[in-house]
């Protein structure tokens, strides 16, 4: 294959040179030179082209030395460069020239600024794939080397990015001086470095040997995880995640687990955060051995951390723990040792840590079985339905069908019903727009006739809420809602009602018997549409609010396709070609607009 | 980097939840209302349990000089049990008792001679750590807005006051001996002092400037530590958290050091100045340590006046794009700059200098467009530019001719009127050549505009043209191949 495609591209660089002389290189790096930075920064978004009308020899030898040189520029400018080098392989003619690209990259990747230099990073990690083995070691790994000793931190924090990506593929001593060159990171004198070391340790750990990971990876591990400054050490968390994951459980037992532990101790709260934050990941890294020794007791001490941010990072992870946990004493362990934890966490003082909580603990009942949901988590649920903060409700509300499948709703709807109309009415509108949102999924579960007796007047009196986006969400309820209750449902509950808003003083009001009408049309169907709609949406093209009669031509346009063709003619096309001679200008525009959309001209 | 830095103090949870906020925005009232007089406790209250209480110890000053130093080590002791202020109804005796001794230590070392002996100094230390060195706890406002928003304060305010009214005394004291203290006072203790400037208790950290600007001028063998760490705290708020309390203390201490180079001045400091303090000028919240910042910018410039230009060339480049107030800020900046800058350097920078002027009078921002005109109340800055208006007036005479016919505040091209006539009596025979010349540079502008897109135009027909070659070529090769299998 390879063959095959030489000439190809031989060919397209051939034809490249061919033309060039129109486009003289001076011309195009003018363009790169503007003094508009807007300008500049458009061309490099388009270097690609300019490349291409060069051809690859030239873009070797003239653009790409000129690139090198000039990197002082704005750091929008910079970043463009540094995304657009990562895909340049083909324009500079394949991976044999792929190191071409490296000078420019290695300038980008000392800059200052953090956004830049991430991107110089990624595009050098790119290019490294695109390397052969002998160009990775003579050109790549240098550069990564000359990077990792670089004077200005912004060098070495580059290159803790690039060791795992030449590893695999470089030869035995080069391997040893690589592993060398991150040690040194990992001890940089340089707390910026030390964080960019910790964060790549885990990816590093999972190219290496393992025995070079134990001998090597480990030490490195309990330093960072030691270290002065607490942003060092909470990073070190993550990489035991990666880290675990190699070793035996023996090896984790005596290399990792002592820093662990130690780590969910820590004097900073962000560490035991970090702790939380990856518990689910660190658990199924340790296996179900330890997790019962160590992990267990550990995640019930962040449950009653000190700190609310601990205590709702692992209130978060409550669900997955218990999901993971080995499926034998699954539930004693549970019901023993988390349970009681959790009862607590319900009346916590700090209403981030409820609502934490409660967006997960619907979870567990799945997991815990019928019995005991209704005996433990049932109180726990109504608990929080309770509860002040109107988060808390909501997200038990939203999280209903968990239960749902396990003890059916009905044991909860006395409770459900007060806290549904609470927030149905809560005073902030996006409480109200969350709760709509439920509404489908609750009338599925509740069934038709609990929705029409409880809750069908909630959903009408959002349609005239003063907000327009809680009308807006109403509309689209009541689509759903007729969706899944059928359309005699709607004919006989919501039709009727959204239509008598048609004559409502306020105008907004009237609009919303339109917007209910686009939504609902389709699901009725052409009959109930014909019959009740449509005469109720002409008579409104009399309004005397322009914005009414032209959402009355966006509405006809709209119900259009349902209608026979006899009611479009007869009925449809009179009332647009009158709207289409309204004094109003937008009328006029919508009422045409309909007019060419179903075809009446 | 950014995204695996510890989690911001809010992440976990948002203080203000989404369901809290009106039209997106939080409601000021709401805002308020929620933190009046908040306070905080420091993360070190892991433990529930009870401590122990605390025994009156005999007053110093009744004791015999014999007894007055075991008794003063033990009172230090005393003094290194902490309370939990949260609580404001549990250990109120030993509280208070802890109050006292300490408000004791204070007249005590302040006011007698020979107290402070060698063997006190790691009990001194001690008791200061202890009390001072903490976890900040996480802040329960992550869009805490410095300039709008009430600081949270730290609960155990009325003993840590005390402890550093104490640790300022020590370190004051005509009987504090750095040779001794140094044992104690360490890079490691230094370390955990930086880190406390990130309090939100404004009081607190300006306690920590004076500690820290005390220690800096004893410890000599501490100086090149404490500015290194100073860097760092400062690259990581500009390139990794945004956020440090304590940016414009830190700075303010700066201001002072930077005064008290030698010159010339080493590379090491050079390179704070262009790699940390111009970077600086990019962070969000600059207009709170704005005016410390050009502070210590300008004190670089009056002992080295080689670097005014690498260092407007740098602010030119973290010029604000979007942000009206800040660019007032750097405008006042660069005014500053050029009160002090030598006329042979201002050749140097005038010409990119004088676009971005050019470019900040032609703002619709007002104030922006005001306070760059301001320039030219500027005595000393208009005999600058009276000197190169031969450089000046074309590359200033375009926007300002426009803002004089388009602008919407009359108050501006008022300012813009005079301005031009100012200009023209400095050099009157090229003002009528330019003004002259106004309409056809516009024309070439236009004319130059669209050779441009033309340009572009051809490059993307090329790319077409090559795309689809590729395209064809592979085809034919495709078909060959598939060809050849066929047969």
């Amino acid at each position: 294959m390879a063959g095959v495609a030489g000439p190809g591209t031989g060919q397209g660089a051939a034809g490249g040179d061919g033309d060039d002389s129109l486009y003289p290189i001076a011309v195009l790096i003018d363009e790169l030179r503007n003094e508009d930075v807007q300008l500049r920064l458009n061309s490099i978004k388009k270097l690609s082209t300019i490349a291409l009308a060069l051809g690859v020899e030239r873009t070797r030898t003239e653009l790409l030395p000129f690139l090198t040189d000039t990197i002082y520029d704005e750091d929008e400018v910079l970043l463009a460069l540094a995304e657009q080098l990562g895909n340049f392989t083909g324009l500079v003619g394949g991976p044999d020239f792929a190191h071409c690209l490296l000078p420019p990259l290695e300038s980008l990747a000392t800059v200052e600024e953090t956004v830049v230099r991430d991107k110089a990073v990624e595009s050098l990690r790119q290019i490294s794939q695109e390397h052969t083995p002998v160009a990775l070691e003579a050109h790549f790994v240098p550069l990564v080397k000359r990077l990792a000793s670089g004077d200005w931190f912004t060098s070495r924090t580059s290159a803790c990015g690039l060791f795992s990506v030449c590893y695999p593929r470089a030869s035995h001593a080069v391997k040893a001086e690589i592993r060398q060159h991150f040690r040194s990171l990992c001890s940089d004198d340089t707390p910026m470095v030390r964080r960019a070391a910790a964060s790549k340790l885990g990816e590093f750990a999972k190219v290496l040997e393992l025995d070079s990971v134990k001998s090597e990876i480990v030490p490195l591990f309990t330093n960072l995880a030691s270290d002065e400054q607490d942003s060092v050490r909470l990073l070190a968390v993550e990489a035991c995640v990666s880290i675990a994951q190699l070793l035996s459980e023996d090896d984790l037992e005596a290399l990792v687990m002592p820093t662990l532990r130690q780590a969910a101790e820590d004097k900073s709260w962000r560490v035991r955060y970090m702790v939380a934050d990856k518990f689910s990941e660190l658990q199924k890294a340790v296996g179900p051995k330890i997790t019962l020794n160590d992990l267990i007791p550990a995640f019930q001490n962040l449950l009653k951390d000190c700190e609310a941010e601990v205590r709702a990072a692992a209130a978060h992870k409550v669900k997955e723990l218990c999901e993971n946990l080995p499926m034998e004493g699954r539930e004693t362990i549970i019901m023993n040792q988390i349970l009681p934890y959790i009862k607590e966490l319900v009346s916590d003082t700090n209403q981030h840590v409820k609502s934490a909580l409660a967006s997960v603990i619907m979870g567990l009942s799945t997991i815990l079985g019928k019995g005991n949901t209704i005996e433990h988590l049932l109180p726990l649920f109504l608990a929080q339905l309770k509860d002040e903060c109107p988060e808390v409700r909501l997200n038990i509300i939203s999280n209903l069908d968990c239960v749902n499948e396990v003890i059916g709703i009905r044991q909860l709807s006395q409770s459900l019903l007060p806290a549904i109309v609470e927030l149905a009415e809560d005073a902030k509108w996006r409480v109200r727009l969350a709760i709509i949102e439920y509404m489908p999924l609750l009338a599925g579960q509740l069934g038709v006739e609990f929705f029409d007796e409880k809750l069908n007047s909630l959903c009408m009196a959002w349609l005239v809420d003063h907000v327009h986006a809680i009308r807006e969400a109403a509309t689209h309820n009541l689509m759903k809602l007729v969706q899944k209750f059928g359309k005699e449902w709607a004919q006989n509950t919501i039709v009727p009602k959204v239509l008598v808003m048609a004559n409502d003083p306020n105008y907004l009001h009237r609009m919303t018997t339109l917007f209910c009408i686009n939504a609902l049309s389709e699901a009725c169907g052409q009959e109930i549409t014909t019959k009740q709609m449509l005469p109720v949406v002409l008579k409104m093209a009399r309004d005397q609010v322009a914005n009414v009669r032209f959402n009355v031509a966006k509405s006809l346009q709209k119900i259009g396709p349902i209608l026979d063709t006899d009611a479009l003619q007869e009925e449809v096309k009179p009332v647009l070609q009158k709207l289409g001679q309204d004094e109003d200008v937008d009328v006029k525009y919508f009422a045409q607009e309909a007019i060419s959309v179903l075809a009446l001209a | 980097m950014s995204s695996s830095s510890p989690p911001p103090a809010g992440t976990a949870s948002a203080a203000i939840s989404a369901s809290e906020k009106v039209d997106g925005f939080t409601r000021k009232s709401v805002r308020k209302a929620q933190r009046q007089k908040r306070s905080q406790g420091s993360s070190q209250f892991r433990s529930q349990s009870s401590q122990p209480e605390l025994h009156p110890l005999p007053q110093l000053k009744d004791a015999t000089s014999n007894e007055q130093q075991e008794l003063f080590c033990q009172k230090l002791q005393q003094c290194c049990i902490l309370f939990d202020f949260m609580d404001s109804v549990s250990d109120l005796k030993s509280k208070e008792i802890k109050r006292a001794t300490l408000n004791e230590l204070v007249e005590y070392v302040s006011t007698n001679r020979g107290v402070i002996v060698e063997s006190a100094y790691s009990d001194i230390v001690k008791m200061i750590s202890a009390n001072i060195f903490r976890t900040l706890p996480p802040s329960d406002n992550p869009d805490f807005d410095p300039e709008e928003d009430e600081p949270t304060l730290e609960a155990s305010w009325p003993h840590i006051q005390l402890v550093y009214e104490f640790f300022l005394r020590f370190l004051e004291s005509p009987d504090f001996q750095p040779s001794i203290a140094k044992r104690y006072i360490d890079q490691k203790f230094v370390q955990q002092l930086l880190e406390l400037f990130d309090s939100e208790d404004p009081r607190e950290r300006d306690f920590l400037k004076t500690v820290l600007h005390r220690i800096y001028g004893k410890f000599l063998g501490l100086r090149a530590f404490i500015r290194k760490q100073i860097n760092n705290i400062f690259l990581r708020f500009i390139y990794e958290t945004e956020h440090f309390n304590g940016v414009a203390e830190l700075l303010e201490i700066l201001g002072s050091i930077i005064n008290g180079f030698a010159l010339p001045l080493k590379a090491e400091h050079k390179q704070f100045l262009m790699k940390v303090l111009i970077p600086m000028h990019t962070a969000k919240g600059l207009a709170l340590f704005h005016a410390q910042l050009a502070y210590c910018v300008v004190q670089f410039l009056e002992k080295d006046t080689t670097l005014t230009e690498p260092v407007i060339r740098g602010l030119l480049k973290f010029w604000p794009k979007t942000c009206s107030q800040k660019e007032v800020m750097f405008l006042g900046e660069i005014e500053e700059i050029l009160d002090v800058i030598e006329p042979t350097q201002f050749k140097k920078i005038e010409e990119p200098l004088f676009k971005q002027i050019s470019k900040c009078v032609s703002s619709s921002h007002f104030q922006v467009a005001e306070r760059a005109l301001y320039f030219w109340n500027n005595e000393y800055i208009l005999s600058l530019i009276e000197e190169n208006i031969d450089k000046i007036l074309p590359i200033m005479f375009g926007s300002l001719y426009k803002i004089s016919k388009e602008h919407w505040n009359p108050t501006i091209v008022a300012l813009v009127y005079n301005v031009l006539k100012t200009l023209m009596e400095m050099n009157g025979k090229l003002f009528d050549d330019l003004t002259s010349s106004y309409k056809a540079e516009r024309q070439r502008e236009k004319k130059k505009e669209l050779e441009r897109e033309e340009l572009w135009k051809k490059l993307e027909e090329l790319k077409l043209k090559k795309a689809l070659e590729k395209q064809n070529s592979a085809y034919n090769m495709h078909s060959i191949l598939s060809n050849t299998t066929d047969e």
